[in-house]
């Protein structure tokens, strides 16, 4: 058993470097991350991680909690914070002196252009995994309906989507939806 | 209620407390994601930013490494209140889902199981999915409406690339940002 500052260490290294090869977010490393905690680590088995990464994906709060459950699950509840920090703060830096050196260069025509040409690749990407989710939840025709109630009425209504949560909770702990 | 505040009348920029209370919200509301609660709660609920700040803001977090959503309170906090406002956004999005996942990681190591919970979390994420649908086609309405020359080509072509074709995101940006910014640039009046 190896000692717990060094089970730290090897989380910060780990998450520290994958913070800055996250293009596209946290999702884009957990394949990285499983061959870490799994295979090079062995701090778990491989049905742990996919468990963990369900819980990631169904708890609220960003997807980025994969770091945070994997970190607890290697050291404890010191593992879970030094995890999610390491895997937070070096984008998180780099994110805040970008915004700031874009934000004084306002006027410029460039940026214009820039904003111009990046917002509908943004468009695409959030529409792309809208479609990558859906067709990875969408195992049934329940789940379909409910996918596409959802977007209706998120959509159309003002109604906060919580509710349209909840009663899909609801249906699915029922048994009721495949 | 009405949706958002009348562009002519700008909002006060949000206080510390506001900023964590806000990205709180947004974090706790998103059960299997966070980004249609990012765009609801700061373009919908309390008219922070409007669409257009909120698409271009997030495009430079989806352009830099890190997780998206965590790059947007940092980015969002920073521009209306300094490096603490960025502290108190980031802080409010990930304290309390920090908590409650080792909470469920307790558990689940106790007892191992989610079975019972399996029929749930699969309705869950099918009604997650349903609110990224419509948060893409909120997005893309503005963008489409204003500029058709470039949105609906370069919209299409990312979902071509990343959604159909499966292609690895920095491919996908590597292609299309130069070809999207050159348009853009060309086009600009």
């Amino acid at each position: 058993m190896k000692g717990l500052a060094s089970i730290l260490g090897a989380l910060v290294a780990q998450f520290a470097v994958l913070s800055l090869l996250a293009i596209g977010g946290a999702n884009t490393v957990v394949p990285e991350i499983h061959r870490n905690a799994v295979d090079v680590h062995h701090w778990m088995s491989d049905r742990d991680f996919a468990n963990l990464f369900a819980i990631a994906q169904a708890a609220p709060g960003p997807n980025a909690l994969i770091t945070t459950l994997v970190g607890f699950k290697a050291a404890g509840i010191a593992g879970a914070l030094v995890a999610t920090i390491a895997f937070c703060l070096p984008a998180g830096l780099l994110v805040f002196v970008v915004i700031g050196v874009w934000d004084r260069i306002q006027q410029s025509p460039w940026r214009a252009a820039v904003q111009a040409g990046l917002g509908p690749v943004t468009v695409g990407l959030v529409a792309a995994s809208a479609f990558l989710l859906t067709r990875a939840a969408d195992r049934g025709i329940g789940l379909a309906a409910i996918t596409l109630a959802t977007a209706a009425i998120s959509y159309f209504t003002r109604l906060n989507p919580l509710w349209a949560l909840g009663a899909a909770a609801v249906l699915g702990a029922s048994g009721l939806v495949h | 209620m009405i949706a958002t505040a009348s562009p002519t009348v700008p909002t006060p920029a949000p206080t510390l407390i506001q900023l964590y209370l806000g990205f709180a919200q947004i974090s706790m509301s998103a059960f299997g994601g966070a980004l249609p609660w990012a765009r609801r709660v700061l373009v919908e609920d309390r008219g922070w930013l409007d669409s257009d700040d909120f698409t271009d803001t997030l495009a430079l977090c989806q352009f830099l490494p890190g997780p998206n959503i965590i790059n947007l309170s940092i980015a969002v906090g920073s521009r209306f209140r300094g490096p603490l406002g960025a502290l108190c956004a980031f802080l409010g999005l990930m304290g309390a889902p920090v908590v409650l996942a080792i909470g469920l990681g307790a558990l689940y190591g106790r007892y191992g199981q989610l079975e019972a919970l399996r029929g749930m979390f699969a309705a869950l994420g099918a009604a997650a999915a349903g609110l990224v649908i419509t948060t893409a086609a909120k997005m893309a309405v503005p963008i489409v409406g204003r500029q058709p020359i470039v949105g609906i080509p370069v919209i299409a072509g990312g979902f071509i690339m990343a959604g159909l074709l499966r292609w690895p995101l920095p491919l996908v940006l590597a292609i299309i940002a130069p070809l999207s910014v050159g348009l853009a640039w060309r086009l600009r009046r």
